[in-house]
């Protein structure tokens, strides 16, 4: 016989917090980070002149013709800067003609590093791409905190931009999209053809990472790309048919976290010469290369989710 | 002056290219174009450092008809760096622009002599 909880018990575990986080009923912000909503700010004809006044009045005393000490501190401020600015770039140069010479294989650069990524990589990673080999298996660790990177300026653009969504609703047609091309027949004709070929592109340059010049950076930035276009062409209700922030979220931070399980699986069985149940498979191949195939597609995704709201963040203000 | 400013003259562009980037930081009073000028030097940047990986007669590291002596291939590593580089001057660059939109939302203005003058009076100095 199981034991069911009841609905006062399930309030309080952290399961119904998780979920009721995830499905955004909660907003976690609400109580704890004080919040004021974004308004547009309405004017009325009095308030906006009186703002042009000040306006007039700081660009006055800023660029004031009359005040001595501003006039000598500009100009002072503009000598200094340009003096510094050539003293920079003649010792940069003059570092510059002290580097070894470009193209010199002896160069320190090309190291025993270098060597050993290049003649040992292909058996190691499984991938003839030998820089995405070595930047999602080596250097794993890395590509994995620039993709926490990408995720944190996400949330702060957030932060700073997103509107509230009855705002948004409310200015459904209007703000920044009073310039947008609505359903404009050129647009819409081009992108009709150009999207599902943008799309299938991107997928090719995210499933070939390990085989050609590409993976998940540029894949995801192509993917994100293609977004954008088909969002410019039909508007965004029909993208949020595909694409909202529900979506955006569950992607964003399941790639993030499936990267961050492969990637620690991969480490804690490398640190402890524990076999590593990962097949390598046929080089050459397209299933093959281990864990790189797996990682570019969530580094895909992160950076085709980063891409897009980015883009709808600084447009309207909301997915 | 060293001898190899010649053969290094790609590097010597992304320096160039660096402070030119950087006067637009110092110099510039727009926002925006301070943001321009910190973009310019990310590519003097990414310049210098694929310039740093590139070795005379190699191809890109990218194995073929299965050869993998070093002879035949460019160094990887700075390669690698580039992307690093790019993914954040991205995020920073947005970060950047979104701060910027919040101020011109509340100052009504993109130059920064304006926007300290207008804080200065609202704290009433």
């Amino acid at each position: 016989m199981s034991r069911r909880k009841t609905d006062e018990e399930y309030r309080q575990t952290g399961a119904f917090r998780f979920f009721r986080w995830l499905s955004g009923s909660k907003d976690a912000y609400i109580d704890t980070v004080e919040m004021k909503p974004q308004t547009e700010a309405v004017e009325t004809k009095e308030e906006e002149e009186r703002r042009e006044a000040e306006h007039k009045h700081a660009v006055e005393k800023a660029y004031d013709s009359n005040n001595r000490a501003i006039i000598v501190f500009n100009k002072i401020y503009r000598l200094v800067a340009a003096i510094f600015t050539v003293f920079l770039l003649v010792s940069l140069i003059y570092a510059v003609s002290y580097l070894p010479k470009i193209g010199d294989a002896d160069n320190a650069t090309s190291n025993e590093v270098a060597r050993r990524y290049i003649e040992n990589g292909v058996q190691e990673t499984g991938a003839v791409n030998i820089v995405s080999g070595m930047i999602l298996t080596y250097r794993a660790f890395d590509t994995f905190g620039e993709t926490n990177v990408l995720f944190i300026a996400t949330c702060c653009v957030m932060l700073m931009l997103m509107l509230d969504e009855k705002i948004l609703e409310k200015m459904d047609g209007r703000d920044d999209r009073r310039f947008e091309p609505k359903s404009d027949p050129i647009l819409k004709t081009m992108a009709s053809f150009l999207c599902p070929v943008i799309f299938i592109f991107a997928i090719y340059i995210l499933f070939n990472g390990h085989l050609s010049p590409g993976g998940g950076f540029s894949g995801g930035a192509v993917l994100g790309a293609g977004m954008i276009i088909y969002v410019n062409a039909f508007g965004f209700k029909n993208t949020q048919r595909f694409f909202n922030e529900t979506i955006y979220k569950i992607a964003k931070i399941s790639a993030l976290c499936m990267y961050g399980l492969i990637g620690s699986y991969f480490y804690i069985t490398g640190a402890n010469h524990i076999a590593n149940h990962i097949p390598l498979g046929k080089v050459g191949e397209l299933i093959s290369g281990g864990i790189i195939l797996p990682i570019n597609i969530v580094v895909g995704i992160e950076v085709a989710c980063t891409m897009y709201a980015f883009y709808a963040l600084f447009r309207r203000g909301g997915l | 002056m060293g001898a190899n400013l010649a053969a290094n003259y790609v590097q010597a562009v992304a320096m160039v290219l660096f402070v030119i980037g950087f006067a637009n930081l110092l110099l510039q009073k727009n926002l925006l174009k301070k943001i321009i000028g910190f973009n310019i030097m990310d590519s003097g940047t990414y310049l210098f450092l694929a310039d740093m990986g590139y070795i005379k007669g190699r191809v890109a590291p990218i194995v073929t008809d299965g050869i993998q002596e070093v002879e035949r291939y460019i160094n990887p590593i700075p390669s690698g760096l580039v992307l690093t580089g790019i993914v954040v001057s991205v995020s920073v660059t947005a970060l950047m622009l979104s701060l910027t939109v919040r101020l011109y939302k509340r100052y009504h203005s993109l130059d920064l002599d304006e926007i300290s003058m207008l804080i200065k009076k609202e704290k009433g100095v």
